[in-house]
């Protein structure tokens, strides 16, 4: 089993510079959630050149919304939604300085122009495997975009959080080099 | 003719809900089992364990395997000489569906297709019925993700196409889904019938027992070749790369019209859910 490598958040450019594609990661520290509405609300503050409600430089975006906590837990389900929907956004945020994003399926070209201009890596986790991930999840707020459900931005305190390099900051791309590696 | 309460709908279709979205069917841990045996890829041979490893917790816990507790898509089949006493069917079962999603803890995501306001409680369900004999009521409710369920697709093709420009459109769909759909996935196959029937053959085609091979010998022999074509694709687990990237491929068939040939595939995540009851 090749070892992971600890990954603590906020993340540097030379941490991001040192994750090649097919190494596996677990991340310890502060990540933030968000989905489509409320990528499309950062992307409008951006725009308009408003104060987000989290600074993003350095920081890691996860994909997902989660279900409801049950009583005594920290959050309910808690796995990658797809991350090609957040393609036209995330341009827009790894210019601000965000380092790391977390979901599933294959990047556009137009983010990994800007994840390697930038320095972003993105990270695959495992869809569908929600009720482990929770598990790594320890702290969960929602900070803004209460009216969002699910899709608000939540501020997730997490330990040991498996993911995987798929894109790395040199074109590296697992979603193609992995599969040409298996194809007969 | 036979009768039965409403609030028994209720009370089963809510359980249905919530057990499905908890807990998978054995059938398909043992795929996933002998998938992670044979995987050569480090990274498709990890995901299958975390998804393995996923499925115990989510059991043990109580807890959702995806929080993506999707579209309640439930098929009744009702028997000819049974009836629901105390409330209109369609109500019962959507009833069953929202007291499900509350109770349960599962995730809203029905949302109106253009404004995107959420419904609040997951209803309405996607409602199959099937009038059968006997005195019977049969309950499916077969939780369906979004991130899969965008994967699929129906197309036309020109009759002359043949079993060739069949396994094509599959394969190609399977291709174009990559990572999308949470591989490994199993594919439903439709051929024939109507445009909506279609679709609808390919839907249930996923309910069968993953693997179990189609009862037609012909049809068999296309799945074993399309399940081959596909796992050759090197997709893998979540798209990262391997050799398992289908568990199973399913195809059911309806008779069509001489100017025909449709075909539908739908595509479900390794989050293969879906639990039935008989009342
Ligand atoms: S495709 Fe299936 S496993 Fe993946 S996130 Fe959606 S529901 Fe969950």
């Amino acid at each position: 089993m090749i070892r992971a490598i600890m990954l603590s958040t906020p993340l540097s450019d030379q941490d991001v510079e040192k994750l090649r594609m097919g190494d596996r990661v677990l991340f310890d520290g502060v990540v933030y959630t968000a989905r489509d509405a409320a990528h499309r609300r950062l992307v409008d503050l951006i725009k308009e050149g408003k104060e987000l409600p989290f600074d993003l430089s350095g920081q890691v975006i996860y994909y997902v919304g989660p279900s409801p906590a049950r009583p005594g837990h920290v959050i309910g389900s808690a796995g990658p939604t797809s991350s090609y929907r957040m393609d036209p956004s995330s341009p827009y945020l790894i210019a601000k300085g965000l380092k790391g994003m977390v979901g599933k399926g294959p990047r556009s070209q137009g983010v990994v122009d800007a994840m390697m201009k930038y320095k972003c890596v993105y990270f695959a986790t495992v869809g569908g495997a929600g009720a482990l991930l929770a598990k790594a999840i320890k702290k969960s707020e929602v900070i803004a975009y209460e009216d969002l459900g699910p899709e608000a931005i939540r501020r997730l305190e997490v330990e040991d959080f498996p993911a995987i390099v798929a894109q790395d900051v040199y074109g590296g791309n697992l979603y193609v080099e992995g599969v040409k590696r298996y194809a007969r | 003719m036979r009768e039965i309460e409403a609030n028994t709908v209720i009370e089963k279709v809510k359980d249905l809900c919530i057990d499905a979205n908890c807990e998978v069917p054995e059938c398909l841990l043992s795929a996933l089992r002998v998938a992670r045996e044979r995987e050569d890829s480090p990274s498709g041979k990890a995901v299958l364990g975390i998804i393995l490893r996923n499925a115990e917790i989510a059991r043990e816990e109580r807890v959702p395997i995806c929080q993506d507790t999707g579209i309640a898509v439930v098929f009744v089949e009702m028997g000819e000489d049974v009836r629901v006493k105390g409330g209109n069917l369609k109500k019962v079962i959507n009833e069953g569906v929202r007291r499900g999603y509350k109770e349960g803890y599962l995730r809203n995501s029905m949302c109106d297709p253009f404004t995107r306001e959420n419904t609040g409680d997951n209803t309405p369900a996607v409602i199959h019925f099937d009038l059968v004999p006997g005195d019977k009521l049969k309950l499916i409710v077969v939780p369906k993700g979004g991130g899969a369920e965008n994967m699929s697709g129906v197309t036309r093709l020109r009759p002359s196409d043949g079993v060739e420009g069949f396994k094509d459109f599959v394969v190609t769909r399977v291709r174009e889904s990559s990572g999308n759909a949470c591989p490994p996935i199993i594919v439903g196959v439709g051929i024939g019938g109507t445009f909506e029937q279609t679709a609808l053959l390919a839907k249930k085609a996923l309910l069968r027992p993953v693997g179990k091979p189609s009862t037609h010998p012909e049809l068999a022999k296309i799945e074993k070749e399309l399940l081959k074509d596909i796992n050759d694709l090197g997709i893998g687990p979540m798209g990262l790369g391997g050799r398992t990237t289908a568990l199973a491929v399913h195809i059911e068939t309806f008779p069509c019209h001489i100017a025909s040939l449709l075909v539908a595939i739908n595509i479900n995540c390794h989050a293969h859910r879906h639990k039935e009851a008989i009342l």
